[in-house]
């Protein structure tokens, strides 16, 4: 039984860890994930899924729970945004460590302050160097297939380490899509019960698990292990991903390309507003030029391999960071730039600030981009990053600014 | 909360009904003499082997330090903040394991926090409330030893007043070390009506064995507050560990009780208390109140407050003086 069904990315969410038979859900609400546990919450009422469901009292808690139940052998699904990932942030590297899998869903919203609810990837991204993979979605479907991806990913006994998977706030979490929902059955053989061989706690086997290190090389061993761990990801990911393409028909790699082959210009670009990159590509082919746009999905283990291949040789690449480190610009900007710095073709690269706070980008920014995209190509030297802002949003927060007695500043 | 999973245990009168098998075992990296550490030794003596011990940062901490563990059962390191959510998320997987099959009854195991008072009393305390709260069957044991300890003698909200630590010291404007009580964690928890509360110290085994026999037998939260005399932070010699922890007790100043579901019982009340100055002379932390002049108005202070809570502790129970 295939069905196909409208559903917002918070509900395909959900239906990820239906699918993949979790058997531990502890929750905390956040907006704009809430909907996420509010459905898990009402199968677990009703039976319709076996999975514990628990209310936390924090998500530093609820993380401390999720990996708490992993470490004793139980597949965990949980999942929170922004501010509580940053609240748990400490537990994200304690549990990381103690390499149990897990898949937990971020749904992107900027961070505060000041306070807001729409996404950019600012809290996703501030758990880059946590030691959890990291997959970014597109659309709905893709979340549940990464959920279900993630587990068999997370489990692999060459990996051992909890997943990441992103979906944007609002423009994701509340955007119906048509998604196509596998058979209980065909997840099933795709990804087959948990049992736990390394990971566990039972009165027949005891077992210290995240015990006290005395010392630098004990340390680096472990540490060096997660690295590891994540090379490992690289080529299983690929694995998994050919089983998933024939299993269902839907191929995910470790980044998408698209209309790359012949294009001189690429757009960097991942999450929901890659959809509004790849309209504009669409656009400008119909205008002849030849842009396509590189899609970043798994961000953790980070492909430079693969990004590098996609990116040699094109005249200019704009990279889009949905984020910014104050003082520095964008953060996957420099990641890109050492991914391609041995590279002898390397392309100029542009580094693009926009999006943030859930802050549109326009069709007039897309194409300001593609202008100084080929001032770069012939020979310009253009210093990001790239700040986008439209005349009319300028317009718009001077009227706020005069509201509170205050103006425009430079 | 409370429904009783197994008959009362029988409950004992002497010391030599105390199992001999020992679950942790000695050659560890804690301190010698610490009080915390004799009083998790005898807990463990009730537990039994099938335990997982899930650990907050905290002195004992370094009781599993990688390849070793002390222990005989399993154990699990989490964050100063969250041991009772990481005994949550294990208690609530082995439920879940076990009720679809996926884990045999038999290698089910107790969940046991331990954690220190820094983090039981400060920085952990949300994480509890939440796990009582929820009516998690788990069992919490604090060491109680009033005081940052590993990281030096630090204040924590479990130092009592007039004691001196690294970051209350004795100065012009505060000649009692620490100006503020300690904070009442048996009421704070009592509050939140779990199954079983007591204190327990490691100077009254047999109390102490009695508590845990009687927790045995109580679903739900099973909170243990143990007093743990500790030479290094609260400068004295080792050997006068149980000195110190018998004299806690004989002045009043640590109340051995109970509650269950949230009905108070004192198990032990000394005909007479003694004078608080035999247990505060001769811990380093307390010198400053005796040298090098007396400081009568902390005294009396400490004194007073042993006796206002042991009269309303008479009015209450009708026991005569």
């Amino acid at each position: 039984m295939t069905a196909q069904q409208l559903l917002t990315g918070n509900a395909a969410a959900a239906w990820g860890a239906r699918l993949a038979d979790a058997d531990y859900i502890p929750a905390f609400p956040i907006t704009p994930q809430t909907e996420i546990i509010e459905l898990l919450a009402q199968w677990s009422a009703h039976g319709e899924v076996p999975a514990r469901f628990v209310t936390l009292d924090s998500e530093h808690s609820m993380l401390t729970a999720a990996g708490a139940a992993a470490a004793a052998g139980a597949r965990v699904f949980t999942a929170t945004s922004s501010q509580g990932l940053l609240y748990g942030c400490e537990v994200l590297y304690t549990i990381a460590g103690w390499r149990v899998p897990l898949v937990l869903v971020n749904v992107s919203r900027a961070l505060a302050s000041p306070i807001t609810l729409e996404a950019d990837h600012n809290d996703i991204l501030a758990a880059r160097d946590t030691g959890f993979l990291q997959i970014h979605a597109e659309t709905c479907q893709e979340i549940v297939d990464s959920i279900l991806m993630g587990y068999r990913l997370a489990e692999d006994e060459q990996v051992m380490v909890p997943v990441l998977v992103n979906l944007d706030g609002f423009t994701l979490s509340f955007t119906r899509e048509p998604v196509t929902l596998p058979s209980p059955a065909a997840v099933a053989e795709f990804l087959p019960a948990y049992h736990p061989r390394h990971a566990y706690i039972r009165g027949d086997k005891p077992m210290a698990q995240g015990t006290a290190v005395l010392g630098g090389a004990p340390y680096s061993y472990f540490r060096y292990q997660q690295q590891r761990a994540q090379d490992n990801a690289l080529t299983i990911h690929q694995t998994i991903a050919e089983e998933f393409a024939l299993r269902f028909g839907r191929r995910y790699d470790l980044v998408e390309s698209f209309q790359l082959d012949d294009a001189d210009y690429v757009l960097v670009m991942s999450n929901a507003f890659a959809s509004k990159g790849k309209a504009m590509v669409q656009w400008w082919r119909t205008q002849g030029r030849k842009v396509g746009l590189l899609r970043l999905r798994v961000v953790r283990p980070f492909p430079g391999a693969a990004i590098a291949a996609a990116l040699v040789g094109r005249k200019a690449v704009a990279v889009f960071d949905q984020n910014i480190a104050p003082g520095s610009g964008g953060i996957l900007y420099p990641e890109i730039a050492a991914a391609l710095y041995h590279e002898p073709r390397r392309p100029p690269l542009l580094s693009v600030i926009g999006g943030l706070g859930g802050k549109d980008i326009s069709a007039g920014e897309f194409e300001a981009v593609f202008q100084h995209l080929e001032r770069i190509a012939s020979g310009t030297t253009v210093i990001g990053p790239l700040l986008l802002y439209t005349q009319q949003e300028r317009d718009r927060v001077r009227t706020l600014l005069q509201i509170a007695g205050k103006e425009l500043s430079a | 909360m409370t429904s009783p999973t197994s008959p009362e245990l029988e409950s004992i009168q002497t010391l030599k009904q105390i199992a001999r098998e020992e679950f942790i075992l000695p050659g560890t990296s804690i301190c010698g003499g610490c009080g915390g550490l004799e009083a998790l030794r005898l807990a463990a003596k009730v537990l039994g082997p099938q335990t997982v011990f899930v650990n907050a940062a905290g002195c004992f901490t370094l009781l599993a330090t990688f390849p070793y563990t002390p222990f005989k059962g399993s154990w699990l390191y989490t964050t100063m903040a969250s041991a009772a959510a990481g005994a949550q998320g294990v208690r609530d997987a082995l439920d879940v394991l076990m009720a679809r099959g996926k884990l045999p009854a038999k290698d089910d195991v107790e969940v046991v926090v331990v954690a220190g008072d820094g983090s039981t009393y400060d920085i952990g305390l949300s994480a509890t409330s939440g796990a009582i709260f929820r009516g998690l069957n788990f069992w919490y044991f604090c060491y109680d030893n009033e005081s940052y300890g590993n990281t030096g003698m630090q204040m924590s909200s479990s130092t009592p007043y007039g004691a001196r630590t690294a970051t209350t010291p004795v100065g012009i404007h505060s000649q009692a070390g620490t100006e503020h009580g300690k904070k009442d964690m048996f009421e704070i928890w009592r509050a939140h009506r779990p199954a079983y509360v007591a204190t327990v110290s490691p100077r009254f085994p047999i109390d102490l064995t009695n508590k845990f026999l009687k927790a045995k037998t109580l679903r739900g939260a099973k909170l243990f507050l143990a007093h743990a005399p500790c030479p290094t932070g609260w400068l004295y010699d080792p050997e006068r560990t149980a000195d110190y922890a018998r004299l806690a007790v004989e002045t009043g100043m640590f109340a051995l009780k109970e509650a269950v579901d949230g009905v108070v019982t004192h198990t032990y009340v000394p005909r007479r208390h003694r004078p608080v100055e035999e247990y505060l002379q001769g811990q380093g932390r307390y010198r400053h109140l005796f040298e090098p002049t007396r400081n009568d108005a902390a005294l009396r202070q400490i004194q007073d407050q042993v006796d206002r809570y042991w009269a309303g502790v008479h009015e209450t129970t009708g026991a005569a003086r």
